[in-house]
């Protein structure tokens, strides 16, 4: 039990948290103000002077348009492979128990837990050896099969808050399989595939340590980004780019927070 | 539930409504009454994926570890050798090694002692509004743009940057100056050292240190805390004592990710450090320019190592049931 007396935190508490926020937060609202910023050619701080004339520049410019296409197209189809997957392996975990079910997990979770270029570097030697050459697929290849592990933890959360009487119940009432699916499953789990789904988006349009290896001479939107850290051609580009990364991975982020904040990632919200 | 009393339940319900028609009605029978088919169907095609293309990969990959690569020709003979890991403890790079593992090490510590204090208000003294906040407060920079974040530190570690500009307003740029002409720590500006490539791998894997930190806490009941106080104990003995052992689990789990995220990582040396490489980097030139995928190959199984023993300790430390 958790004590309800309402106390404040030591001060030398509260600085450190504070400190710590401000700290995750900062660089990247500093994103925000280079954005603007009239210096072409260094980062220079404070910034001489503001424009709007960057947006424009970078509207114009199709090798940023290529880039966002090939990454929104990857994207989609890795997060629609990973629904599938995941969300069968989702099912049969939590709703059987069966030999190797921990193994399963494991082998699930591995292509996050291993750091990425062990990922990257596998599927490129793998591609080499059975000769298979560079292509849309292949980068879809390697980003679909980390992306199975966000699906599938969503979707395991809520089987297990799904009763398993409700699909029984929905038998015993004449519904068949697919039936039983459709309108007792699916609206049950909708959600959590929809902040899976999300997140998988999310993590396969930021990727860049496994794409290196799978795509070749293609150019994904952090692939463009890394070239750009490597070797700056137009740093305000680059600048008003990853202002408009930021703000579209907010988004997805905070939709599937509210999507699932009834549910256990925050537990103890309410105590 | 028995899977007697499920048979029971469609015997009664064959008893009572009329088989069904059509193909899929039928399918749908069929898999409700072997639910071993209806499990191995749902299997299939995420073992298929994962065990084919996932771990296949890896064993294609350990397997050329111990294939070498010819000096004169620079060709990759297909011969099963131990050559390639001879090559992997020459002195330069068993550098790469040292110098990696002690940067992942040094980046876990400082993570861990910045990750506290934010896991501990969050889990103790954020209520309502506030603990949701917090939570977004994490989560936000731990799913936002990797690449974004690390441009964000090479504006904010530049020579003409703000950290700069900001020292120069307190007066302490003699400070900044001082410790770049450090040894090993400086450099020309914070941007091409190691201490920026520490900051920078700090930053972006905090988020995955506060998160398990802040599960174990959750945990802690708020009156055992209270208790120790009342014993007589100084807040420093309380954390020493009680928080500390409890958050153990909980900093151990993030630690695996902080660790292996930087065992890994060749993208924020080669974009805020020296030259001096780290083993992500040896794998990619190995890789890449060198052309010699074994040594690659070979460079990778060290991290796979480590995080074995890594994770066999975390495990019997209990870390696993804090993620």
């Amino acid at each position: 039990m958790r004590s309800d007396r309402s106390q404040s935190a030591p001060r030398g508490l509260k600085i450190a948290a504070a400190a710590g926020l401000a700290f995750l937060h900062l660089p990247i609202l500093l994103i925000f103000v280079y954005a603007f910023t009239t210096e072409e050619k260094s980062y220079q701080w404070p910034p001489p002077g503001l424009t709007t004339q960057w947006f424009a520049a970078t509207w114009a410019r199709p090798d940023v348009w290529q880039a966002l296409g090939l990454s929104v197209q990857v994207a989609a189809i890795s997060t629609a492979i990973a629904l599938v997957l995941g969300t069968l392996c989702a099912a049969a975990v939590s709703q059987t128990r069966f030999f190797g079910r921990e193994a399963i997990s494991l082998l699930v979770i591995l292509p996050i837990a291993l750091p990425g270029i062990i990922t990257g570097i596998a599927l490129r030697s793998a591609f080499s050896l059975a000769e298979i050459p560079f292509s849309f697929w292949t980068i879809v290849l390697g980003h679909a099969t980390f992306c199975v592990v966000v699906v599938y933890n969503n979707a395991v959360a809520r089987f297990r808050r799904t009763s398993g009487s409700l699909i029984e119940a929905s038998m015993d009432l004449g519904a068949d399989g697919f039936q039983t699916f459709r309108h007792v499953i699916l609206p049950n789990i909708g959600t959590a595939l929809l902040a899976g789904g999300m997140l998988a988006f999310a993590l396969s349009f930021d990727e860049v340590i496994v794409t290196t290896f799978t795509a070749g001479q293609q150019q994904t939107l952090p692939i463009w980004m890394l070239e750009e850290l490597v070797r700056p051609r137009q740093r305000p580009v680059t600048n008003v780019v990853a202002m408009i990364v930021v703000l579209a991975t907010l988004l997805p982020i905070l939709a599937a927070y509210y999507l699932t904040r009834e549910g256990d990632q925050i537990a103890g919200a309410g105590k | 539930m028995s899977v007697q009393a499920v048979t029971g339940a469609t015997d009664v319900a064959a008893a009572i409504l009329p088989k069904r028609g059509g193909f899929a009605g039928s399918l749908s029978d069929l898999l409700w009454r072997r639910p071993g088919l209806l499990l191995f169907l749902m299997l299939a095609p995420p073992l298929l994926w994962l065990g084919v293309v996932y771990i296949g990969s890896l064993i294609a990959l350990l397997a050329q570890s111990f294939f070498s690569i010819d000096e004169f020709s620079g060709l990759i003979s297909r011969e099963l050798t131990l050559k390639t890991y001879g090559d992997l403890f020459q002195a330069a790079n068993l550098d790469i090694i040292v110098r990696t593992v002690t940067m992942a090490a040094l980046v876990t510590l400082a993570s861990a002692v910045v990750a506290f204090p934010i896991a501990y208000y969050a889990a103790r003294y954020a209520r309502g509004k506030w603990k949701a906040l917090f939570y977004l407060g994490v989560m936000l920079p731990l799913w936002s743009s990797y690449l974004v974040k690390i441009y964000a530190w090479k504006l904010i570690l530049a020579k003409e940057g703000i950290l700069t500009w900001l020292f120069a307003k307190l007066h302490l740029s003699w400070l900044l100056d001082s410790w770049l002409s450090l040894p090993v720590v400086g450099g020309n500006s914070l941007s091409v050292s190691f201490t920026g490539t520490f900051i920078v791998f700090v930053y972006v894997w905090l988020p995955f240190m506060i998160l398990p930190i802040q599960a174990a806490l959750e945990r802690v009941p708020g009156n055992l805390v209270e208790a120790s106080s009342d014993l007589g104990a100084s807040p420093g003995q309380t954390f020493r004592n009680v928080l500390f052992p409890l958050a153990l689990p909980g900093i151990v789990a993030g630690s695996i990710f902080t660790f292996s995220l930087t065992l890994g990582d060749y993208i924020i040396p080669q974009i805020i450090g020296t030259s001096r490489l780290f083993i992500g980097q040896a794998v990619y030139a190995q890789q890449g320019t060198a052309g010699n995928i074994p040594l690659a190959a070979a460079f990778t199984v060290v991290p796979i190592v480590i995080m074995g023993f890594y994770l066999w300790g975390a495990k019997r430390m209990g870390a696993f049931d804090a993620l």
